[in-house]
C-alpha cells in the first residue's frame, strides 16, 4: 500500500520539473543559458506568496477553477500505475474516469474564463473546447485500443499486461497509439505545434489566454495543475513506449522518469525545430492524431 | 502662374513660386495626377493668421516611374471637397488636416479622428455571431500604445480599425519657430527606431534652406548610419516574425544580432539609436581612425554570417513557410490606392525607393537599391520578410563598398552663421528602413519655420495594415502587424 504511493508522491514533487527541462531544452537550440532548471518551482513559490486580484465581474466559478484544477490532477494521479506497481484505486473502467477528470478540470477553467466576461478569454474558451472536443476521441480510441488488446478497462491490469513480449506481437497497435497520444500530449499541453506556451500575444494563445485575468495563489495553482497534467499524460505515454515491468519498485519508478525526462527533451526538441501551426491547421493535426488512434484500434 | 511646380528632393524655393490654384484646379489636378501614378507625399493646410479664415492647402505628390516630386496648393476656407472616397491614400491626410486646422472634408466617408482615440467612432457589423474584440491601448508586451478594434466571425476577421494618438506630443506644434537648440532633440524623438531617418531628413532641409553644401565624407558617414539603421531594424524584424511563429532559432539569433548592428552605429557615434550622430552640414562624429574603420568591417562581416545562417532558417522550414505565405495579404492594387511606402510596398511588387528615386546624398552616385526577385511581390508576410532580407544583404554589401573607399576631407562644415532662406518651402525625402520620410519646411519672412510638416512611412502604412487583416485569422494579427511594424509614436508625432 505505501509503495503505491510513491509514484503520486513523485508526481507532485517532480511534476514543475519537465517544464523546466523543457524550457532548458529550447535555451540550448537558440544558443542562450535559458532560466535555472528548477525555475518553475521558483515560479511557484513566488505566486503562493503573492494575494490575488479578483474583477468584480467574476464569481465563485473564477475562484473555485483553479483549486478543483490540482484538486481533480491529484485525484488522476491516485488511478495511474508506474511500471508494475498498482495504481492506489483502481476499479474497471477508471481509464475513462480518468479521461473525464481532466475533461472536468477544463470544463472549470473554461467556465472560469468565460466568468470574466473578456473578450480575450471567451476566445481563448472556444479555442480550448473545440480542440480539446477533437483531441478526446483520439485519448478514448487510444485508450480502447489498449484496452482491447489487455482485455480489461482498468489500467493497472492493462499496465500490468503490455509488457516488452507485447511490443514484440504488437508493435503497430501501440506505435500507432503512441503517436495518437503524443500529439494529444502536446495539444493538452498547449506546446508547439498546437499553442506557443511562451508567447505574449493575447490573440494567438489558447490556453494562456484563458488565466490571463488569474493572479498570485490562483495562477500558482493553474500553473501547479498544468503540471501535472503534463505528468499524468505524459506518463500514459512513458507507460507504453517503456515497458520495463519488473515489479521492483526503485527500477520501475527510474524508467518512469527518466522517460519523462526523455519526453520533456523532446518537446522542446519539437519546439526547437518547427514553427506552431496556423490555428485553422490544428483541427487536422488533431484529426490526423484521431486517424493514428483508430488504425491502431483496427490493427489487432 | 503653371499649374504646378517640379520640385528637387532637399532643394529650396522661394514660397512664391508655389502655385496656388482655383479650388477647381486644384482638384482637377490632384485627380488626374493620382490617376496618373502619383501618389500623395504630404498634404497639409497652412493656416495663414492674417487674413481671416483663409487657408491654404498644400498637396506633395511623387512619381516614382517618373522620378518627379511637384507641389502646388490652393485657398480654402472653412471646408473643402474631399476626395476620400476615390482616393483612398487621402483619406488620413484629410482627417488630419480637419483636425488640426478645423477644416472640414465635406462628404469624407469616415471622418474619425486622427490622434484623439477617445472620439473614435467604431465601426460595427450587426448579428448575434459577430463578436468584437478589443485589443489595447495596454498590451502584454513591451510595445506602443494603439488601440486595434477586430470584428469578428468566428476566428475570421471581417474588419479592423486601429486607433492611435496615444503618443501624441504636439512635436510639429513644438518645431515652430525653430530651428533652435532643441530642434534636432525633437526631431530624433519622432519614432525612436528611425533617429537617424528623421534627423537626415532635417539635416537635408536646413541644409537645403541654408544653401549648404555637405562634405563627400559626411554623405558617406550619413549612408553608412542610414543601413545601419536599416540592418538594426530588419534583423530585429525578421528575429521577431520568427518568434511570432514560435520558431526559436531565428528569433533568438536575431535579437542577438540586431544587437551588434546598433553596437556599430555606437561605434560610429556612441549611441546604439544614432542620437546626436548628424546635424546640419554634415555628421558630428568621423570614422577617424583606421582602427575603428577596420573594426567596423569586421563587425559587418561577422554580423553578416551569422545573418545569413539565422534568417535563412526561416525560408528552409516549411513550418514556418507556411504560417507566412498567403497571410495578410495585400494586392498590387491596394497597395497603389493606399498610397504605400517602403518595404510594405515593395513587397506587392509597387518598386517605389527614395534611394533610387529622388536620390540625395552618395546616393546619387550608387547603383543602390535593386529591385528584388519576383518571389517576393505577393504582398504577403512572407514576401514582406523576403524584401526585408533583401534590403539587409544589399545594405551589407553597400557599406562594404562605402568603407573600402572612404573619401578623405572634414566630415562637417559650419551651418551657424548662414540663416535660413525666408518665404521658403522646402520637401526633403528619405527612404527610412519602413519606407520615405517626408519633411516639409515652411519659413517665414525671417526664415524661422512657419509650419513643418513630418510624414512618417507609418502614416501611409498603417491603412495597410487594416486591409491586410481583411478575411485572415484573427490569431494571425500579430504576425501581419509584425511584418509591417509600423510606428505609433512616428504616427502620433
Amino acid at each position: 500500500m505505501i509503495t503505491n504511493l510513491f509514484h503520486p508522491l513523485l508526481a507532485l514533487i517532480f511534476a514543475p520539473l519537465m517544464r523546466g527541462i523543457i524550457n532548458k531544452t529550447k535555451a540550448f537550440f537558440a544558443g542562450r543559458l535559458g532560466p535555472p532548471l528548477l525555475q518553475p518551482y521558483y515560479d511557484l513559490k513566488k505566486l503562493l506568496k503573492k494575494g490575488c486580484v479578483y474583477s468584480k465581474t467574476t464569481g465563485f466559478v473564477f475562484v473555485l477553477a483553479p483549486v478543483a484544477g490540482v484538486a481533480l490532477c491529484v485525484l488522476c494521479l491516485l488511478f495511474l500505475p508506474c511500471g508494475n506497481l498498482p495504481a492506489l484505486i483502481s476499479f474497471q473502467g477508471d481509464l475513462i474516469f480518468i479521461v473525464y477528470l481532466l475533461g472536468i478540470m477544463r470544463f472549470l477553467t473554461v467556465l472560469a474564463a468565460m466568468d470574466t466576461g473578456s473578450a480575450f478569454e471567451g476566445m481563448g474558451a472556444s479555442r480550448e473546447v473545440a480542440f480539446s472536443a477533437l483531441a478526446e476521441p483520439t485519448m478514448l480510441f487510444g485508450l480502447a485500443a489498449l484496452a482491447r488488446k489487455a482485455e480489461s478497462f482498468s489500467l493497472t491490469p492493462m499496465m500490468h499486461r503490455i509488457t516488452a513480449e507485447v511490443w514484440l506481437t504488437d508493435a503497430p497497435t501501440l506505435a500507432m497509439v503512441i503517436a495518437g497520444l503524443l500529439l494529444v500530449f502536446l495539444a493538452e499541453n498547449s506546446r508547439i505545434p498546437v499553442d506557443d506556451p511562451a508567447t505574449h500575444l493575447e490573440l494567438t494563445m489558447i490556453h494562456e489566454v484563458m488565466i490571463l485575468d488569474h493572479s498570485g495563489v490562483d495562477l500558482g495553482f493553474i500553473e501547479y495543475a498544468s503540471a501535472l497534467k503534463m505528468w499524468i499524460l505524459g506518463s500514459l505515454i512513458i507507460g507504453l513506449a517503456v515497458p520495463i515491468r519488473s515489479g521492483i519498485i526503485w527500477a520501475d519508478i527510474f524508467s518512469v522518469l527518466v522517460g519523462l525526462i526523455a519526453l520533456a527533451i523532446l518537446v522542446g526538441v519539437i519546439e526547437s525545430i518547427m514553427a506552431r501551426f496556423r490555428m485553422r491547421l490544428v483541427p487536422q493535426l488533431l484529426i490526423g492524431a484521431c486517424i493514428f488512434s483508430i488504425i491502431g484500434f483496427l490493427v489487432q | 502662374m503653371s499649374h504646378e511646380v517640379f520640385l528637387e528632393n532637399a532643394k529650396a524655393f522661394k514660397l512664391t513660386a508655389l502655385p496656388c490654384l482655383e479650388i477647381s484646379d486644384f482638384y482637377s489636378n490632384v485627380s488626374d495626377s493620382l490617376r496618373q501614378h502619383w501618389r500623395v507625399s504630404s498634404y497639409f493646410a497652412l493656416n495663414s493668421s492674417s487674413e481671416k479664415l483663409n487657408n491654404r492647402l498644400i498637396i506633395v505628390l511623387a512619381n516614382e516611374n517618373e522620378k518627379m516630386l511637384k507641389a502646388f496648393s490652393t485657398e480654402v476656407k472653412n471646408s473643402f471637397e474631399s476626395l476620400a472616397s476615390e482616393f483612398p491614400q487621402v483619406e488620413l491626410f484629410e482627417r488630419e488636416i480637419y483636425e488640426n486646422c478645423g477644416i472640414t472634408p465635406v462628404g469624407h466617408p469616415r471622418l474619425n479622428p486622427v490622434r484623439k482615440p477617445s472620439n473614435f467612432q467604431f465601426f460595427r457589423f450587426d448579428g448575434s455571431d459577430i463578436h468584437e474584440v478589443a485589443v489595447g491601448p495596454v498590451h502584454a508586451g513591451v510595445i506602443e500604445p494603439g488601440h486595434f478594434r477586430f470584428q469578428c466571425y468566428g476566428e475570421r476577421v471581417l474588419h479592423l480599425q486601429i486607433a492611435l494618438g496615444y503618443q501624441h506630443r504636439g512635436i510639429e506644434k513644438a518645431l515652430i519657430g525653430g530651428p533652435d537648440l532643441k530642434t534636432p532633440y525633437l526631431i530624433e524623438t519622432l519614432a525612436g527606431d528611425t533617429t537617424v531617418g528623421h534627423s537626415l531628413a532635417y539635416c537635408q532641409a536646413i541644409e537645403g534652406l541654408k544653401n549648404i553644401k555637405v562634405p563627400l565624407r559626411a554623405h558617406v558617414l550619413r549612408a553608412i548610419g542610414l543601413e545601419l539603421e536599416r540592418l538594426a531594424n530588419h534583423t530585429g524584424d525578421l528575429g521577431a516574425l520568427g518568434g511570432d511563429v514560435g520558431y526559436l532559432p531565428t528569433s533568438s539569433y536575431c535579437g542577438r544580432i540586431r544587437g551588434d548592428f546598433l553596437n556599430m552605429t555606437a561605434l560610429l557615434c556612441g549611441s546604439r539609436l544614432g542620437r546626436g550622430f548628424l546635424r546640419p552640414g554634415g555628421s558630428f562624429f568621423d570614422l577617424d581612425t583606421e582602427e575603428r574603420r577596420c573594426r567596423l568591417q569586421s563587425m559587418l562581416e561577422n554580423a553578416q554570417r551569422d545573418a545569413r545562417s539565422a534568417i535563412q532558417l526561416l525560408w528552409d522550414s516549411p513550418s514556418v513557410m507556411t504560417r507566412f505565405e498567403n497571410t495578410g495579404r495585400l494586392s498590387r492594387e491596394t497597395c497603389v490606392d493606399l498610397g504605400l511606402v517602403g518595404p510594405a510596398a515593395r513587397a506587392c511588387g509597387v518598386f517605389r525607393d527614395v534611394r533610387r528615386d529622388f536620390p540625395t546624398g552618395i546616393y546619387g552616385t550608387s547603383q543602390f537599391p535593386t529591385e528584388v526577385n519576383s518571389d517576393a511581390k505577393n504582398g504577403d508576410v512572407a514576401s514582406r520578410a523576403l524584401v526585408r532580407w533583401h534590403e539587409v544583404q544589399e545594405s551589407l554589401d553597400f557599406i562594404q563598398v562605402l568603407l573600402e573607399k572612404m573619401p578623405s576631407g572634414p566630415v562637417c562644415v559650419s551651418e551657424k552663421d548662414n540663416p535660413c532662406i525666408s518665404d521658403a518651402m522646402i520637401v526633403s525625402l528619405v527612404e527610412g528602413w519602413r519606407g520615405e520620410i517626408c519633411h516639409v519646411a515652411i519659413t517665414d519672412e525671417v526664415g524661422r519655420f512657419k509650419y513643418y510638416k513630418v510624414v512618417d512611412p507609418s502614416f501611409h502604412n498603417w491603412n495597410g495594415l487594416e486591409m491586410a487583416l481583411r478575411e485572415q485569422e484573427i490569431s494571425d494579427f500579430p504576425l501581419c502587424n509584425k511584418s509591417f511594424n509600423l510606428s505609433y509614436c512616428g504616427f502620433d508625432l
